[in-house]
């Protein structure tokens, strides 16, 4: 299979590699896959609670190179956004600047779920800091 | 020496025409054209003799007849003769057919076939090491079991079978035995009378022959094997197989079997020593592979390994100036991983980070030593990537963990 040269790119050169703490509370974090299908994605975001900003974003994929290239993109996409923003990011945008072929589809689709998932779990995160009176400080605001 | 990329070492897949092949082929395009069932003519006669002597040189390697040898245009083509066409032929003796797990699609898809037809298959399971277990295979028989079909070594684990004891089972019980040699012969000894073997598909491109050729050994006595047609026509290779015979290809296979021959006892010992060098070059320097199949039983050209945490296309993708292949389930067009790895029982995480290495008549020391170091690079580079060699470095248990699949 020929790959497209952003997927081979992404893959040489893979932005934002890497962890960050998962029990920080700015920190959401979203796996998504399974060994056993052959995929699986960690992407976490770094928001500021002031201005629900994502300020950084890393990832780590188990997967063949369209899907290493999908959450590297996903990454890249998702920093400066506002949370909300990138909720926007649709699996198709990253089909298309990939260019993946149909066999490959899911890999972005992988990669739009990691996004959520990591936003729920950053979501999840401040409502139970929220409902501690004394952590509800500035984050109050928003949705 | 200096290393040649990209470096091809997937000789399981198909192998390059070696260049005392293509010379034996060369004249019988043009200035030995003839059709070699033109009977009544010198250019008939001259293609009919070389035909007749590259029935002679495959004979020999397999220690058959040249009677026996029925042309092909591969070895698809001769596993469906040889088990439609038993079937067909034994169809009122019986209607059952017994063969196993890891065989090529060509033998289960036929096998499949064959079942709506209203034939019945035994799928026979293999062990852990990828070889059949002789008693499921004695319990397997019923008297209306006309064919055993298994074949002499996996294209995929390069795992062979225990031929010579099924050959003897399969007399005992009056049962043909059909074998699928593709992998095996050429590479190691393997010949029909000690082996028991009754039809036995060869294919020309993995043993240095041309693609489009290949034949099926039927055997003449002891029993006297007869196969139904499949390809009705002219009633060439004693009404086996009709059209005109591929005499260019024919003379390629020919002499691919006599060089696999002559160099048999040298250079199966050189492929498992380049064999040995690359496992051992890649396994000193990485944690956490596995080696898929038996080592005891198993040809001496293959290597199959899982790279624990490491998806198989992605390190291919890594190697690229190395032609190898995974079994990794991208690489596919189904989406499934590997079924031969999944038969041995090998989890489906580890049968996506597999990759098989075939070693060929063209490898060399140097080669070998290469690919050891860029696979070993890529592995590392890519566990750097990837969130499972994290989980488990922290100690979690993998095959623990609830994953959410979409």
């Amino acid at each position: 299979m020929a790959y497209s040269d952003k997927v081979i790119d992404h893959y040489k050169n893979p932005r934002n590699v890497g962890s960050m703490p998962k029990s920080d509370p700015q920190v959401g974090t979203g796996m998504v896959g399974a060994p056993e299908c052959g995929d699986v994605m960690r992407l976490q975001i770094k928001v500021n609670p002031e201005t629900q900003v994502i300020e950084d974003a890393k990832f780590k994929t188990f997967g063949c190179g369209s899907a290493i290239a999908s959450s590297s993109l996903a990454t890249e996409w998702v920093k400066g956004k506002t949370v909300e923003d990138a909720l926007q990011i649709k699996n198709t945008d990253i089909v298309r600047e990939l260019s993946l072929p149909p066999v490959k589809i899911h890999c972005s689709v992988l990669a739009e779920d990691a996004i959520k998932a990591a936003i729920g779990d950053w979501k999840r995160k401040r409502a139970e800091s929220e409902s501690q009176p004394e952590a509800s400080t500035a984050a109050a605001q928003g949705d | 020496m200096a290393i040649k990329l990209p470096i091809y070492m997937d000789n399981h897949a198909t192998t390059a025409v070696d260049p005392r092949v293509m010379e034996a082929m060369l004249p019988f395009f043009n200035d030995r054209f003839g059709n070699a069932a033109s009977r009544n003519h010198s250019f008939g006669w001259t293609a009919e003799e070389a035909v007749e002597n590259a029935r002679a040189q495959i004979a020999r390697l397999i220690n058959a007849t040249p009677k026996e040898i029925i042309f092909t245009s591969g070895a698809t083509e001769s596993d469906n003769l040889a088990i439609k066409g038993v079937a067909e032929m034994y169809r009122e003796k019986g209607n059952h057919i017994i063969t196993q797990a890891t065989e090529h699609k060509a033998v289960l898809d036929t096998c499949k076939r064959l079942e709506k037809y209203g034939y019945e298959v035994t799928y026979l399971p293999v062990e852990k090491d990828g070889r059949v277990n002789l008693e499921d295979l004695q319990r397997a028989i019923t008297p209306k079991t006309i064919l055993i079909t298994i074949m002499y070594a996996n294209n995929e684990i390069g795992v062979i079978q225990p031929v010579a004891e099924i050959g003897q089972i399969a007399k005992e019980r009056g049962v043909l035995f059909h074998v699928d040699g593709v992998q095996a012969v050429g590479k190691i000894p393997v010949d029909v009378q000690k082996d028991g073997i009754h039809l036995m598909s060869i294919s020309g491109h993995k043993i240095y022959g041309p693609k489009g050729v290949g034949a099926l050994y039927v055997r003449r006595k002891n029993p006297r094997v007869q196969v139904a047609a499949q390809i009705d026509g002219g009633g060439h290779e004693r009404g086996m197989r009709s059209g005109t015979l591929n005499v260019p290809g024919i003379v390629g296979l020919g002499k691919a079997c006599e060089l696999c021959q002559e160099e048999m006892p040298t250079e199966s010992v050189r492929l498992a020593s380049l064999r040995d060098r690359l496992k051992q070059g890649i396994m000193g320097q990485l944690d956490e592979v596995y080696v898929n199949g038996s080592l005891e039983h198993r040809l001496p050209n293959n290597l199959n390994i899982s790279f624990a945490y490491v998806e198989g296309e992605s390190l291919l993708m890594g190697i690229n100036d190395v032609a190898v292949s995974s079994g990794s389930a991208c690489t596919s067009a189904t989406l499934e991983p590997s079924y031969v790895l999944k038969a041995l029982g090998v989890g489906e995480d580890l049968a996506h980070t597999s990759i098989r290495f075939g070693l060929g008549r063209f490898n060399n020391e140097e080669e070998v030593d290469y690919v050891v170091q860029r696979v070993v690079e890529t592995v590392n580079r890519l566990r750097e990537l990837s969130p499972l060699y994290d989980l488990a470095k922290e100690g979690v248990d993998l095959s623990k963990m609830s994953w959410k699949a979409d």
